[in-house]
């Protein structure tokens, strides 16, 4: 079996990977097949992510499954250095998961089929490459592979939403996100020269995390150095991370995407970017990162506080969950800013328990959208009687996210709290406040949406399918069995937590 | 002083590739009007010939002939090999079009085989004067491949133009040549950078001579504020021609600029440092007038046309960071090249078979692509996909690799520079695959449905596009995934020029 540690994560990336350029060449486009094929390969990769994560060593810790493939040595020193530690094990999981998931109810897309999983199993693919990478050049290679398809996959196959006034399409959607992304990850790549440059100038010109890692623990980067250029990671990657102030492409793309291109979104890809800032921006700017925390923090505390009034004033059901996701990856960014062992392994289980929690609700609304084609919570009324499963998933799903005790969302945020209330308290006073919040707009939305008396206007709606029952079913397990079990997850989260610099 | 003959017969290629070009004049005099199709392939093979012998004859050579204006080596092998495998696929991309759309097809390859020479060339001189010579040959053969859609006003607009300013690029360089030996009294590059760096100080005629030189060669490849041509040439030649322009000679010129400077300029040290900031400027604003103004084109000529003056600035800020102590800049310049002209390549390829199916060439008119053509829209796609610099395609590594280089040499404004012109650039970009595959297909010209007005867009795209589109495809992932072949390479050719 050790020789599976040796390839595993380099199949993790590349069965995805082939997956998608072997489709290309499928014959017919809106064949099912493509989607056949599809499962097949997330199922591989699904399998794969679970073997990965459960022999993950966490009494050993540190990095595992290292393996090196040279690639450009000389004088760039860029190497594809393959190794996932405790931080990125439950990530890669969380990819996994979603990414079956989302092609599971995938079932629905009849245009262009093949297309379709082309790109989002090319979209994957990036994903888990960045979890799994130690190389700076190959992180950023995969953050934009997974960053790129998101244009077309929502401006071909996204939905335009109706505002009375005024139409937000698809094509205004995918072009703001794709623009703001990649906005931020030019900082993340100016950043990027000018750790190597830095590293250089010490005589150690190198693109391997580790290495750099190595010369910020030695203390052989100038602080001042640090303080310029850790914001360049904090914003870069903090636009993916949904940080507010350069959040807005994110409720916008959301609503015009796809469910399953949501589901991976919100899911996962937001998730790349408050990892990016513990990777790159905290690992390799230790003594930088210290000294922005305290703005990091506010910002954080923002996200949670606008992001939840936002999604109080929103009527479009996927509009109200963009924002509670803004809202949410707002614990995300306060359990990072927090520095604090607690409040870091908090955050780390909150992006795992937000990205399952906020697939299940993109996929119980695609649901509801396919057959009402509007989700509109004025319009809506009185589910509960016509679609009871997806209805109570919906309920569950909602009570993790406004952070009921027994459920995912609860032990998180929990964590986030006891880390903010240790470094940053009145801060950790506004980010509980959230939390209250969260429940206003959840509940408001649950009340209007499922309870109450059934619309005449759809007599024959129907129930989740059997397969996003399915799914749905899966996802409520894992936040269940993550809230009152928590200890499988968490014992690998906090030997990643341990090693982060200034924890 | 050495025998002028000794080693002719190292310039063999060239000399073969001259025959080569005049064998097609002449058979092409006694070939009847409809079994022309020959000549393209008489061309093709010769040049694969030549691609073969030149490696097997010319690797690891490293000589100097008449006396030094001419150098064989791994640089100069390197560039011949480039162009001349670019010849081999803009002839593939161009037969249709010219046997179509033009008359006097023999010429139009025979001319195409000089310019290639000339080409080969500017790769090899380490001379002012041998190197302009090479320059003029080449940009002859393009003013009259300019102008070869006689019939078409715009066409010989465009020529016209193309003389004009190519004529007055050639002056000023040529004066900024007989300034520097007025100074200086020498001419071969190496002799340059002695005289410069020996020199009590850079008197203002020698100052303005190079200068001149280097305005000179800013004109022939475009750069801002010498850019103006480009749009107006692009837009009316034929459009093999328009590609032609912007792969082939561009390259050229950026092989003879990194030889001049590499090995005429940078040994002199800082005495180099006043110029490189110009190029650091110029680059810089290449770089930001190119993508803005790219921005606001409706026409996909015009806007490849500033799209190339935006990656001329990416590609004059490796031509800034080029220094003595690293071969990083120059490996960068070199990959960008060969990165750049083969995602161009697969994108005029693919806007050739577009106007040949249906003469179309504005951006709009590209709308529904993807549903009656999808292998075109995805070569396109991919195409524009690498031009804005996004993995897995070359565009990304090649920018990477570049940016790297520049930032390492305390460039790191310019890099920044650089990397933000790249976001502005992803839009234009976007904006085409939008069209594509989200937009629905416009009506043809006068109503009525686009596909019965033009059939041809229901069939496939000729073999020898396909043929284009496809190996271009597969190199553009190559060089995005695994370009460690190609760098070896290109070190090997660095370091024959560098000192």
């Amino acid at each position: 079996m050790n020789d599976f540690n040796q390839v595993a994560l380099l199949l993790l990336i590349m069965v995805p990977l082939a997956g998608s350029l072997l489709m290309m060449f499928m014959p017919g486009e809106d064949k099912k097949e493509a989607w056949y094929f599809a499962i097949f390969v997330s199922g591989i990769s699904l399998a794969l992510s679970l073997i990965i994560f459960a022999r993950y060593d966490y009494d050993l810790g540190g990095f595992q499954f290292i393996r090196t493939y040279e690639w450009l040595p000389g004088p760039l020193d860029i190497n594809l250095s393959l190794g996932i530690d405790g931080i990125s094990a439950p990530l890669v999981l969380l990819n996994g998961i979603i990414l079956f998931g989302g092609v599971l109810i995938s079932q629905t897309i009849k245009h262009r089929t093949r297309d379709f999983f082309v790109l989002l199993l090319a979209l994957s693919a990036g994903v888990y490459g960045v979890f799994a990478v130690r190389d700076l050049f190959f992180l950023f290679f995969f953050y934009e592979l997974a960053v790129l398809p998101m244009y077309l996959l929502i401006g071909v196959w996204g939905s335009s939403t109706d505002f009375g006034t005024f139409l937000r399409t698809k094509e205004y959607g995918a072009m703001k996100l794709i623009l703001f992304l990649v906005a931020g990850s030019i900082l993340v790549w100016v950043g990027i020269l000018a750790v190597y440059v830095e590293a250089a100038n010490n005589g150690a010109a190198t693109f391997s995390l580790q290495g750099l890692g190595v010369l910020a623990q030695t203390g052989q980067f100038d602080p001042t150095f640090q303080t310029w250029v850790f914001p360049l990671f904090m914003v870069g990657f903090g636009v993916l991370a949904g940080l507010w102030p350069f959040h807005t492409w994110s409720p916008d793309g959301h609503v015009a995407a796809p469910t399953a291109v949501s589901m991976l979104h919100a899911g996962v890809l937001m998730k790349l970017g408050a990892y990016g800032i513990i990777r790159v921006g905290i690992f390799l700017l230790p003594e930088g990162a210290d000294n922005w925390m305290p703005v990091l923090v506010s910002l954080g505390a923002v996200n949670v506080i606008y992001g939840a009034v936002s999604a109080m004033s929103q009527k479009d059901l996927k509009y109200i969950i963009g924002y509670s996701s803004v809202s949410h990856m707002g614990y995300v960014i306060i359990g990072i800013a927090t520095l604090d062992n607690v409040g870091m392994g908090g955050a780390v289980l909150q992006m795992f328990s937000h990205g399952v929690m906020t697939g299940l609700m993109f996929l119980l609304v695609g649901a509801i959208y396919h057959q009402t084609h509007t989700r509109d919570i004025m319009v809506l009324k009185g589910l509960v009687g016509r679609m009871p499963v997806n209805s109570f998933f919906f309920a569950i799903a909602g009570l993790a996210s406004l952070g009921l005790p027994g459920l995912s969302g609860f032990v998180a945020e929990f964590m986030v709290f006891v880390g903010a209330f240790r470094t940053y308290m009145p801060l950790a006073i506004i980010a509980v406040i959230g939390a209250a919040l969260t429940a206003v707009y959840i509940l408001r939305l649950l009340a209007r949406t499922f309870l109450g008396e059934a619309d005449p206007q759809w007599p024959d709606l129907k129930d989740a399918s059997p397969i996003e029952m399915s799914v749905g079913a899966a996802f409520v397990g894992i936040i269940i069995f993550v809230g009152v079990w928590p200890e499988p997850l968490m014992r690998v989260i906090n030997v990643g937590v341990q090693t982060i610099p200034g924890v | 002083m050495n025998n002028l003959t000794d080693n002719l017969e190292l310039l063999t290629p060239e000399f073969a590739l001259a025959g080569l070009a005049f064998l097609v004049f002449v058979v092409d005099l006694f070939l009847p009007k409809d079994r022309k199709g020959f000549l393209p392939w008489l061309s093709i093979a010769g040049l694969l010939a030549l691609i073969a012998g030149s490696l097997v004859m010319l690797w690891d050579e490293e000589e100097l002939l008449y006396d030094g204006l001419l150098a064989v080596d791994a640089f100069a092998l390197f560039f011949k090999i480039f162009f001349m495998g670019l010849g081999v696929f803009i002839i593939l991309s161009s037969m249709d079009f010219v046997k179509n759309k033009l008359d006097h097809q023999g010429e139009f390859y025979g001319i195409l085989l000089f310019s290639i020479l000339g080409m080969n060339i500017m790769a090899q001189s380490r001379e002012l004067l041998t190197a302009y010579i090479a320059l003029e040959l080449l940009s002859f053969s393009l003013y009259v491949l300019a102008a070869y859609a006689k019939g078409d006003a715009r066409s010989n607009e465009s020529a016209l133009k193309y003389i004009i300013i190519g004529a007055v690029s050639s002056a000023i360089l040529l004066y900024g040549v007989s300034m520097v030996y007025s100074t200086v009294g020498v001419t071969k590059f190496d002799d340059i950078a002695s005289a410069l760096a020996l020199a009590a100080e850079v008197s203002p005629a020698l100052w303005v001579g190079v200068a001149l030189i280097l305005v000179g060669l800013m004109f022939k490849v475009s750069a801002v504020p010498f850019h103006m041509w480009a749009p107006d040439v692009y837009e009316g030649a034929p459009y093999p021609v328009t590609a032609y322009l912007a792969i082939g000679s561009k390259a050229a010129a950026f092989a003879l600029i990194l030889r001049l400077v590499a090995e005429g300029f940078v040994p002199a040290g800082d005495r180099w440092e006043q110029w490189q900031l110009i190029i650091a400027v110029l680059a810089g604003a290449s770089m930001l007038v190119g993508n803005f103004v790219a921005l606001a084109q409706k026409n996909l000529k015009r806007l490849m046309a500033y799209s190339s003056i935006g990656h001329v600035g990416f590609i004059l800020a490796g031509i800034a960071a080029l220094s003595s102590s690293s071969d990083l800049a120059s490996n960068g310049v070199m990959f960008y090249l060969v990165g750049y002209s083969i995602t161009n390549l697969v994108v005029f390829a693919a806007i050739i078979s577009f106007f040949n199916m249906t003469g179309k060439e504005m951006i709009a008119d590209l709308g529904g692509l993807a549903d009656h053509q999808p292998f075109l829209a995805a070569s396109m796609a991919m195409g524009m996909f690498s031009l804005a610099g996004l993995p897995i395609f070359a565009g990304f590594t090649i920018k990477f690799y570049l940016f790297t280089a520049v930032a390492t040499e305390g460039l790191l404004w310019l890099a920044g520079l650089a990397i933000f012109s790249s976001l502005i650039s992803l839009y234009y970009y976007l904006q085409i695959i939008r069209q594509m595959y989200i937009e629905p297909a416009p009506a043809a010209d006068g109503g009525g449905d686009l596909l019965q007005a033009h059939p041809a867009l229901t069939q496939r795209p000729s073999l020898t596009l396909l043929t284009v589109l496809g190996s271009g495809m597969a190199a553009i992932i190559w060089l995005g995934v695994y370009p460690k072949p190609l760098i070896d390479t290109i070190q090997a050719a660095s370091r024959a020029i560098l000192p």
